[in-house]
């Protein structure tokens, strides 16, 4: 077996197997840290098929920033198990139909791919294998793909602006520490020297 | 010596026992490097504090790395009993794998690197963004409330600082066009005026280096930025509840880190394996090109080290929310607005209006 057939059955195995133990168990947390384990191993599958920019950027992104912040509210959420044992059942019915949906579209999709009889090498993404991965996606998005990718930018910065403008309350009787102010202050105009009668105090 | 193996082992297996002996390489004199340079961090705080340090054990204390090693090594492993045990005990085990998979593509001198991959970068963006999961599973699997607060607290400090670490890198990488940090080492030959190694001095990349620097002290933790361990507010932080060799891994990781960000300074913007100057006798005076180039990288990484000590002994510890001040809108914005500075003026000089 070489060293690539290793690592592929090494990663696939778990990352199926993590997907599993996702849904499987009891403690959400520990849901999260195994979908943090199935990310980690996809982005190990994609390096071994070549695309190590993709690869790379879904353990910056997932990894590093989305699941660090979905661990972060997971962990402090305060869970009653027993309430989220009986939910199970309730809701059951309708995760085995969401599953089942999901389960055919997959199977239509990869009969269609592999029985339809339009040429094969038109469906694949055609890359020069002499450029760098990070080079050909670059080209693909600044190019071809330009006013589709400033589009999706523009999305993400009206969908920003929205959460903060439906998140953002100006809040009254606050003192806010302005650190450019308290860094301008100087001596002279933060103290006075004053020599006081006995027992006349001083004016403020 | 991939070649060598592969001459009697046949390629994959040769590929695995030389890469295999290259890890350890660069492992094994890593950790004797991480020992040392936790002493040479004491002995730097005590002079600035107008201590001593340790100096018992072996001569001027050097060996005193190894005696607490020894001391931690023989305690008792204690696990809290509401503690969760599997995550518990691996935290720090990834605390410390983290803090050592990154050096895997940093250049230690012409063609010295484990993995010359393109996408180096991009690779020590990833293996650092992993460190914060160590701190955040230790504090959450620890179950007391310190440790907690802290958890909550690494992951928010460093998520936020990833953020303009992620356009500092921009800029060099704009400047030298690749993400291989070889190339990386290799755009920053005669740099400025055609004869300074070095991207730092110019003077559009470095105000990029000093966040650069300030940014990574914050990314490790380190004081000003240790908030996640202030012994004040939380105790020890997310270490609380360590002890023996897990309370060590966590250290050793911790260190490994520091040095990982100061070699990260070194080679992105102050030349990393190039002499200061391009000058030929300076590529070569010690033996062998490579033996040189280790000796100005590590010359560069012990300064960096010395500046965090430095930094370490004499500024304060930030509050939190002058923390994520620093972070979200000072650093942001500064490093965003030279992101497109620095785009337009090379889009101008390579390109053309």
């Amino acid at each position: 077996m070489t060293v690539q057939a290793f690592a592929f059955y090494l990663f696939a195995s778990i990352v199926v197997a993590s997907g599993a133990l996702t849904i499987l168990s009891r403690n959400p947390v520990h849901s999260v840290l195994w979908l943090i384990l199935a990310f980690f191993n996809a982005a190990g599958l994609m390096l071994l098929v070549g695309a190590e920019f993709i690869a790379m950027l879904l353990v910056i992104v997932y990894v590093g920033a989305v699941a660090v912040l979905f661990l972060f509210v997971v962990m402090m959420l305060d869970i009653d198990f027993a309430q989220l044992r009986a939910g199970v059942s309730r809701y059951l019915p309708f995760g085995l139909l969401v599953a089942l949906i999901l389960l055919a579209e997959i199977v239509l999709a990869i009969g269609v791919w592999s029985f339809a009889d339009v040429g094969l090498e038109l469906r694949m993404g055609v890359i020069d294998p002499e450029i760098p991965n990070i080079e050909a996606v670059g080209r693909a998005i600044y190019g071809r793909y330009l006013l589709v990718f400033e589009g999706a930018g523009l999305l993400l910065l009206v969908a920003m602006v929205g959460a903060i403008v439906l998140t953002h309350r100006e809040r009254s009787g606050l003192r806010p520490q302005n650190i450019s102010d308290q860094v301008k202050r100087r001596p002279d105009e933060a103290t006075r020297n004053t020599r006081p009668g006995v027992g006349e105090g001083i004016e403020l | 010596m991939t070649e060598f193996f592969q001459g009697f082992l046949g390629y994959g297996l040769g590929w695995f026992v030389a890469t295999s002996i290259l890890i350890l390489m660069i492992a094994l004199p890593l950790m004797l490097a991480i020992a040392m340079i936790i002493y040479a961090d004491r002995k730097i705080w005590a002079a600035i504090a107008l201590r001593r340090g340790p100096n018992v054990v072996g001569p001027f204390g050097l060996l005193q790395s190894f005696a607490d090693g020894l001391k931690v090594f023989l305690k008792e492993t204690i696990i809290p009993t509401s503690a969760n045990k599997g995550l518990f005990l691996i935290a720090p085990i990834i605390t410390f794998t983290v803090a050592l998979i990154a050096w895997a593509v940093i250049p230690f001198g012409p063609d010295m690197v484990l993995a010359n991959i393109n996408i180096g970068l991009l690779y020590i963006l990833a293996a650092s963004s992993l460190g914060v999961y160590g701190v955040v599973i230790a504090g959450w699997a620890s179950n007391s409330k310190y440790p907690f607060y802290s958890a909550l607290r690494a992951a928010a400090q460093m998520v936020s600082y990833e953020v303009s670490i992620g356009f500092v890198l921009l800029a060099v990488v704009m400047y030298a066009g690749t993400f291989n940090l070889s190339g990386i080492i290799a755009a920053q030959q005669g740099h400025v005026f055609g004869f300074v190694n070095a991207f730092g001095f110019n003077p559009l990349i470095f105000p990029m280096a000093v966040v650069f620097l300030i940014s990574t002290m914050a990314e490790t933790a380190r004081a000003p930025f240790d908030l996640t361990e202030a012994e004040s507010e939380l105790v020890a932080g997310y270490q609380t509840e360590y002890s023996s060799m897990s309370f060590a891994l966590f250290w050793l990781g911790e260190y490994g880190n520091v040095l990982l960000m100061c070699a990260l300074n070194a080679v992105l913007f102050w030349g990393g394996w190039l002499p200061p100057i391009d000058w030929a006798p300076l590529y070569g005076f010690l033996f062998t090109p490579e033996l040189t180039g280790l000796f100005w990288l590590f010359t560069k990484i012990l300064l960096f080290f010395f500046i965090f000590s430095w930094v370490k002994a004499t500024v304060p510890r930030y509050r939190y929310d002058q923390l994520m001040r620093l972070g979200w809108k000072v650093f942001l914005p500064l490093s965003l607005g030279f992101v497109v500075l620095i785009s337009g003026y090379l889009m101008i000089v390579r390109v053309g209006l």
